[in-house]
């Protein structure tokens, strides 16, 4: 177990060259964009909701670990082939689980999430309001 | 000597933190006047013997005593002088010796200057920042002490993290640190009112100045940090939501909201209860966040110094300052009435509904932080990001930027809707001028962006407004500073929504003599050089960058090598090359180099971005710092102050 | 004071955030990433020998009825080296086990299969990492349990340890 826990703290560290790195040049689309400008953006904007899986929270487009460059080049590759970006996502989602996407689904476990913000502006301007409302007469009390 | 020296004066300041502690709670439980004399001399000698032990540690640093064993995980003899002085708190044991020492001298502060709050009010904050200081005392000296020697000293030390080798790191810590703590004045001042139940205008007042100078150098730290960020992650990337910037946003939106709250208590005595509740709040989030980057609960580019020990120390010292201050608050600010009340449609209303959205805005960036924590509780592993953000707390912002254009502009306790439009048509040309620009000009500008420019344009002018009609060189100082700080929002806001409107980006793997084009820039890469620095040794690439008007600059962007030491792999960075131009910044970075399948000529990978607008983002930035500094200078009446305590001391020595 | 409960609300959230903290002091968090991709059948690929002398692999080659072995491996990965002796022990006991090399130099290969024995049937080179994208996998070296009809049924992270090779036998005995 013990040698798990090492490797498991290794590849946590890449952004330090403890891991020893292949001799591989990256891959064609690691650091090179897509031609049509349009697909470009595509892909960029994808690359930014998406986690780098060895890295300390970052995203696969700001990232140098080679195994951020090959999903860069996995993404650009199939943005070129003219798949749609949700796609892409829902393809990785299925392989890594929600970890690897930046943009948490609504669901379940992710419903206080997307609703505590609004529930919690809902209840303080409800309190507040109140204040108000009572206010409407006389401001001394 | 100097380590033991420093050990002693931490004991003796300790021991000072727990006679001001004890003193003050007998003298508030009635015990003789006597006591309270204690308390104000012995906040001012802890203060001064903590700074003198973390100057002590300096010195250790310089030196390079690597005998003693923070400087030796920590320090290099042959680190320039700059980074061996940073090197100090640029670790665990020395950034919280630094923390104390702020918390040290902020209340010697208190104890010698203020002279607003009644005598038993002031006895209880003196002795509530003294109980903060006891804990992270037994911390420092039970589990962190910096000033532990060694059996035997190594030959030389095992360096600093390349990454933190960097001016930023001289600054950015200790500015922030300053901002953190100082908010530790007014959880103080809040506990201290909450004890005497003396919560009014007095108190707000003397929370004020405190309030204010601790949010500026949280300001200037934010913004300090992510310029750091900036240049040397290597990706242009000037905010990730990453959590350690999260939870050092958290107690920033705390001071935001609490500054502006406490503005309401001190001119109008209302939102009593709330303007408390917010001081506990504030430094409650300057806490939580120091534990969760010291306790590793979450990772994060910016992780260092993880140990879940020290992280089970700190969780069972907040859940006693945090617990104890709010379970006091729930007991009694029931008995604190509200104080007056107002009109929706005033300039307290508007403030209250700046300090909703603030709120909100700070639970809903503590939440994203943290759900992951909750959502593997339930058996889901999810990572929380940027786009969450945006969308979440982008709307959010930009409804409290209109907010901040009524504010400012609304009379105290009620006002009608007819003179604030009145005011308000300039700001309203302004943004419809930039909103019909865009989208007739800018091409697909994505909807959030498209809103900020447009916003920020409206802020700009509707800022200035205060000012209109007015002699400007009888302002106030305070309103000059609440205009330059809101105009700053909007700087800030303009190059947020700019940058990520129109960057234009150009990834290439370049020859020597190749030219590359980036907006209206003609970049060519004219070779490579290896070059040594202190500590490293490095590639540095040349780029010549031709504007279209024909002016030409050259970018020596580095991809440097740091040797490993003690036998450890040597680590690279990257030194990103920034060229400043009225527009934006053009950012150059020198990547790996590319062998062609013949093995002649060498390529190197080059990232170039062009970021319009992108320094607008700390200008502005420092424009809300300035802005505070001036309203803390026009509120802390440090002049006034001066001159009364002349006068006593004056009074003193004619009395018979 | 009428709304006396609504004091105590901020002490309350306070706890709730404290019980998060104690949660994860108590329950550190898991680094590893693990495959959603379980119980699926293999994505589809074909990928070239790693290197002179082996046999490429197609993941058409991996449902035969014989349940097997995948390693996800690399020379320049120093934990590979280290599971070099569990692998034989598992082709001893009868194990088919196929290789996929990531992003490897095919003189690196060799030259590793020289130095530590070569376990595998076949070796597929997967130079951008596509494989081991489409199959969840975040490192070097993981091993996937296939079984004859080419599903995925298990992910071990990280090098097979000694005590792992029984179980493993057994379970891919289990599966014919």
């Amino acid at each position: 177990m013990k040698a798990r826990l090492l490797i498991a703290a290794m590849m946590t560290l890449t952004s330090l060259p403890l891991e020893a790195q292949d001799r591989l040049p990256p891959a064609p689309y690691a650091y090179q964009q897509l031609n049509d400008p349009a697909k470009e953006a595509k892909a960029k904007a994808l690359m930014e909701t998406l986690r780098c899986l060895v890295c300390q929270g970052q995203s696969i487009a700001d990232s140098d670990a080679p195994l951020a460059g090959d999903m860069r080049h996995e993404v650009r590759t199939k943005i070129a082939a003219g798949e749609s970006p949700d796609t892409i996502r829902k393809w990785l989602v299925a392989r890594y689980g929600n970890w690897v996407s930046y943009d948490p689904p609504f669901d379940g476990a992710t419903a206080l999430l997307w609703l505590g913000p609004l529930l919690f502006l809902g209840v303080g301007g409800w309190l507040a309001f109140g204040r108000f409302r009572r206010a409407g007469g006389e401001d001394e009390r | 000597m100097i380590a033991e020296l420093g050990l002693a004066l931490l004991w003796m300041a300790a021991a000072l933190a727990c006679l001001s502690l004890v003193a003050g709670a007998l003298f508030l439980r009635g015990g003789p006047k006597d006591l309270a004399s204690l308390v104000r001399p012995a906040s001012v000698a802890q203060g001064v013997l903590t700074a003198a032990a973390f100057g002590l540690l300096i010195a250790l640093f310089v030196r390079s005593d690597m005998s003693v064993e923070l400087v030796a995980r920590n320090s290099h003899s042959l680190k320039p002088m700059l980074f061996k002085v940073a090197g100090a708190w640029g670790n665990h044991e020395g950034s919280m010796l630094l923390w104390l020492t702020i918390l040290g001298l902020s209340g010697a502060l208190v104890a010698l200057f203020e002279r607003r709050l009644r005598e038993d009010t002031l006895v209880a904050t003196l002795a509530a920042q003294a109980a903060l200081s006891l804990g992270f005392f037994a911390f420092l000296l039970f589990s962190s002490n910096p000033f532990n020697r060694l059996p035997i000293a190594p030959p030389d030390g095992q360096g600093l993290n390349p990454l933190l080798q960097d001016p930023g790191l001289a600054f950015h810590p200790p500015t922030l640190y300053i901002g953190y703590v100082g908010l530790s004045v007014a959880f103080s001042f809040a506990v201290g009112a909450l004890v005497t139940r003396e919560i009014g205008p007095a108190f707000a007042r003397a929370m004020r100045p405190w309030v204010l100078g601790s949010w500026i150098f949280l300001t200037l730290g934010i913004t300090a940090g992510s310029y750091w960020a900036y240049y040397e992650l290597g990706w242009g990337g000037w905010w990730f939501w990453d959590p350690v910037e999260n939870v050092s946003l958290v107690p920033w939106l705390a001071g935001a909201a609490l500054l502006h709250s406490v503005a309401v208590t001190a001119t109008r005595n209302a939102l009593r209860a709330w303007t408390v509740m917010l001081a506990v709040i504030g430094f409650s989030m300057s806490m939580v966040g120091t534990f969760i980057v010291r306790s590793g609960l979450l990772t994060s580019v910016h992780s260092f110094a993880v140990d879940p020990e020290r992280g089970t120390f700190l969780l069972v010292l907040m859940a006693i300052y945090i617990g104890g201050a709010l379970a006091l608050f729930a007991l009694r600010a029931g008995t604190v009435a509200e104080g007056k009340k107002f009109a929706l449609l005033s300039r307290e209303g508007s403030l209250v509904i700046n300090n909703l959205l603030l709120t909100t805005i700070l639970a809903l960036v503590l939440l994203g932080t943290l759900y992951p924590i909750v959502a593997e509780a339930m058996g889901e592993k999810i990572s929380v990001g940027p786009p969450y953000y945006n969308k979440v707390a982008g709307p959010l912002a930009l409804i409290l930027c209109l907010v901040m254009v009524a504010g400012p502009l609304l009379a105290w306790r009620r006002d009608d809707g007819k003179r604030l439009w009145s005011r308000l048509p300039p700001a309203v040309l302004a943004g419809a001028l930039v909103l019909f620009g865009l989208v007739l000009f800018g091409g697909s500008v994505r909807i959030l962006p498209l809103l900020g420019m447009t916003v920020a344009a409206v802020v700009a002018v509707a800022s200035l407004a205060p000012l209109w009609g007015r002699n400007l060189r009888r302002t106030p100082l305070p309103t000059w500073g609440m205009v330059i700080a809101h105009f700053g929002v909007a700087v800030a806001l303009a190059g947020m929504a700019a940058e990520s409107a129109f960057i234009k980006e150009r990834l290439v793997a370049a020859a020597p003599g190749e030219t590359v084009k980036v907006d209206d820039f003609a970049v060519t890469f004219v070779g490579v050089r290896p070059i040594a620095g202190p500590n490293y040794t490095a590639i540095e690439g040349r780029l010549v960058a031709t504007t279209g008007s024909g002016a030409s600059f050259t970018l020596r962007p580095e991809a440097r090598t740091f040797p490993g030491l003690m036998g450890g792999p040597p680590t690279e960075t990257n030194e990103a090359a920034l060229l400043t131009r009225p527009g934006g910044q053009l950012y150059a970075v020198l990547g790996q180099p590319v062998t062609s399948p013949d093995g002649t000529a060498e390529r190197y990978q080059l990232r170039l971005w062009w970021k319009p607008l992108v320094w607008w983002i700390w200008l502005g930035g420092a424009l809300i710092a300035i802005g505070a500094a001036l309203s803390m200078l026009g509120r802390a009446q440090l002049l006034a102050m001066w001159r009364t305590h002349r006068s006593k001391k004056a009074q003193e020595r004619f009395a018979p | 004071m009428r709304n006396r409960w609504i004091l105590f609300v901020p002490l309350a959230i306070m706890a709730l955030l404290f019980g998060a903290f104690v949660y994860r002091l108590v329950t550190p968090a898991e680094t590893l990433i693990q495959s959603q991709w379980i119980n699926k059948p293999m994505p589809l690929f074909d990928l070239p020998p790693a290197t002179a002398g082996v046999e490429g692999l197609k993941s058409s080659q991996l449902a035969d009825g014989r349940p097997r072995l995948v390693n996800v491996f690399a020379s320049w990965c120093i934990p590979c080296r280290a599971e070099a002796a569990q692998l034989e022990a598992l082709k001893r006991a009868g194990v088919p086990i196929d290789g996929i090399a990531i992003r490897d130099r095919p003189e690196d290969v060799a030259a590793f299969l020289n130095e530590f024995g070569n376990p595998f049937d076949r070796i597929g080179s997967d130079q951008q990492s596509s494989v081991q994208i489409a199959l969840g996998s975040s490192g070097v070296p993981e091993t996937f349990l296939i079984d004859g009809k080419g599903i995925i049924r298990e992910q071990i992270q990280g090098v097979i340890l000694a005590g792992d090779v029984p179980r493993i036998i057994a379970k891919l005995e289990a599966m014919k």
